[in-house]
């Protein structure tokens, strides 16, 4: 559904998409990085479990919402895709969960 | 690092400061012109921004971008590069990756007004940081466009895809139909062809009676910078791809995914199998947090949408908190960087930086240069205003809050049953009530409801927001400070409990 252009592509960062190993471009966000590799569907709503994907890419319309490292609820297409980073598909609600303390 | 987010770059909210003069928030063209002016005067400026680089959305990853990238998004892009190393160049602190989530009045022990607590977060920390002026330079979104499907993944708007291809080069490939109406609409268009994506359709919305509609306001616009910039982009499309004028209805289908769109148009049903819609009818202002502010907004009926009432320095009826660009009404990149200016101007003003006939004498050239940038916004209003079926959805089962899924008919059958507007049916639907707090069903809310009762959207009203305005994790809100006041109210409220058990 998208390519890159030749000209963009930057040095290689490797995360994982419900544990696919997924190669993306330095400075990509999230989002972005799954658009590339050919990922439309990130989560599934709490209301009807129906599938969504990014829609608006700037952080107004909540649909690219994932676990990123086990922290549920984060804005795929804010979150620049860093290197080991686990990213989970959302599924309906976010379960609250006990974290350690910073 | 330092060429792209300067050498004031905060990287967590514990770099910044207790107070400034002033926060800008937002940093595209208004906020970054805002926050240069204003520390060029001697203000102590923090610019917060959600973003990793500045730019906005207008000019996002501006400072990343190549000459491929320039070759591919235009030269009007391109004059986003100076105003964003003006600013980083200017001295105002820099908080990229930053949400700016809340603002509250601060007032000293004579219950005077002193300034603003404005609530940042960053990396999953957040802080309460003190300004004596805030800049709202919170920018525009696009438009709900409310069609059967347009939750189905595949189906993205006009302006995502652009962001993609700024961020990230991304092109679309595949079966690739752009549907609405805005020049946004063409210029995407343009810039996907350019950069070698084949566009297998434009489903042009624009419906005929806008014509008329638009041409009184002609003869400005063929002197406008618009017309000459229009008219290429015009060319380019109809070049390289079909287009389909007078589109009266629209929808996605699919089972899980997008597989087809399927449009109306001379009276018949057409379909084509594709990969990615993108939609779009046009921007209208983020109001989320200058609703929640409390400023007071009007509805414009030229742009259909409401927008915060500012004076001529930005300033919203909420003393010391001004919204710049298009934030305050859709005008443009070049006017939003001029209303930044002007913003600025009129902060260093009342922080008594500079006096009155000083701000009026640099703003003089300022508002001339306004006025020119703007010439021909009239006749772009008038021929996009997206139209009744596309705003109000005329099929009810379509989805109107994307997060809580509610659908058209629901909404109007929450006015039947006594919500007389967005507040009341809140509580009988949710609506507005998820994530993404109203951004993205707000309007149409508004206008079905209106329509229902027969009333204007300004009778109806928006949704009245509150903050946090973007979600915040507990514990981010459990580490900021208490004040005495807030401490003393929850123990009162624990004796009143206490006291009600025990009665």
């Amino acid at each position: 559904m998208f390519r890159r252009a030749p000209d963009r592509i930057r040095d290689q960062v490797t995360f994982t998409f419900d544990e696919i190993p997924i190669t993306a471009s330095g400075g990509d966000t999230v989002a972005a990085a799954l658009l590339a590799a050919g990922i439309r569907v990130c989560r599934t709503t709490p209301a009807s479990g129906a599938p969504r994907g990014p829609y608006c890419m700037m952080g107004v319309c909540f649909e690219c919402l994932v676990r990123i490292d086990g922290t549920g609820n984060r804005q795929g297409c804010l979150v620049p895709v860093q290197e080991g980073m686990k990213v989970e598909t959302q599924k309906g609600s976010h379960v609250l969960s006990a974290e350690p303390a910073p | 690092m330092t060429s792209i987010t300067g050498s004031e770059a905060a990287h967590t909210v514990k770099d910044l400061a207790e107070a400034y003069d002033v926060i800008v928030i937002g940093a595209g063209p208004a906020g970054l012109s805002a926050a240069t002016a204003v520390s060029s005067l001697g203000a102590r400026t923090l610019l917060v921004d959600e973003n990793q680089t500045p730019g906005g959305q207008i000019y996002r990853s501006i400072l990343l971008a190549q000459t491929a990238d320039h070759q591919r998004l235009g030269k009007d892009y391109w004059k986003g590069r100076e105003i964003a190393e003006t600013f980083l160049r200017s001295g105002s602190q820099y908080a990229p990756a930053t949400t700016a989530w809340s603002i509250g009045p601060a007032n000293d022990d004579g219950g005077q007004l002193i300034g603003y607590d404005v609530g940042v977060s960053a990396e999953g920390a957040a802080r309460l940081i003190r300004a004596r002026q805030v800049v709202l330079a919170t920018g525009a979104l696009e438009r709900p466009f409310p069609i059967p499907g347009w939750t189905l993944p595949g189906v993205m708007t006009v302006g995502a895809a652009q962001i993609a291809l700024k961020t990230s080069g991304l092109i679309p490939e595949g079966r690739v139909v752009i549907a609405g109406t805005g020049p946004l609409l063409y210029l995407l268009a343009t810039q996907l062809i350019e950069a070698g994506a084949t566009v297998a359709a434009v489903l042009d919305t624009t419906p005929r009676s806008n014509w008329l509609k638009a041409l009184r306001h002609l003869p400005t616009f063929l002197t406008s910078p618009y017309i000459v910039k229009g008219l290429r982009l015009l060319r380019t499309v109809l070049r390289r791809t079909k287009v389909v004028r007078w589109v009266s209805a629209l929808s996605a289908e699919g089972t899980g995914e997008l597989n087809e769109v399927v449009w109306m148009a001379g009276g018949q049903e057409h379909r084509m199998p594709a990969d990615l819609l993108l939609l779009h009818q046009g921007v209208v202002p983020n109001v989320n947090f200058s609703n929640a502010a409390g400023s007071k907004h009007v509805w414009d009926e030229a742009q259909l949408a409401f927008r915060s009432q500012v004076d001529e320095w930005y300033e919203t009826s909420v003393p010391g908190i001004a919204i710049a660009g298009d934030g305050a009404g859709i005008r443009g990149a070049e006017a939003a960087d001029l209303q930044g200016k002007l913003a600025g101007l009129g902060c260093a003003s009342r922080l008594g930086l500079i006096g009155g006939e000083d701000r009026e004498q640099r703003a003089s050239s300022l508002k001339v240069q306004l006025t020119k940038v703007t010439r021909g916004r009239e006749f772009l209003d008038a021929l996009y205003q997206p139209c009744k079926a596309f705003r109000v959805p005329q099929n009810p089962e379509t989805i109107v809050c994307r997060c809580e899924e509610t659908s058209a008919a629901q909404i109007r059958a929450s006015v039947s049953a006594g919500a007389i507007g967005p507040n009341q049916m809140k509580v009988f639907l949710r609506s507005g009530m998820g994530p993404c707090q109203g951004r993205l069903c707000g309007l149409t809310v508004t206008e079905l409801i209106a329509d229902e009762r027969g009333v204007s959207p300004d009778t109806v009203g928006y949704y009245r927001l509150r903050f946090p305005i973007k979600p915040l994790r507990l514990r981010e809100l459990a580490s900021l400070p208490q004040s005495d006041a807030a401490k003393i109210a929850v123990l009162a409220d624990l004796a009143d409990t206490h006291r009600s058990k025990t009665n």
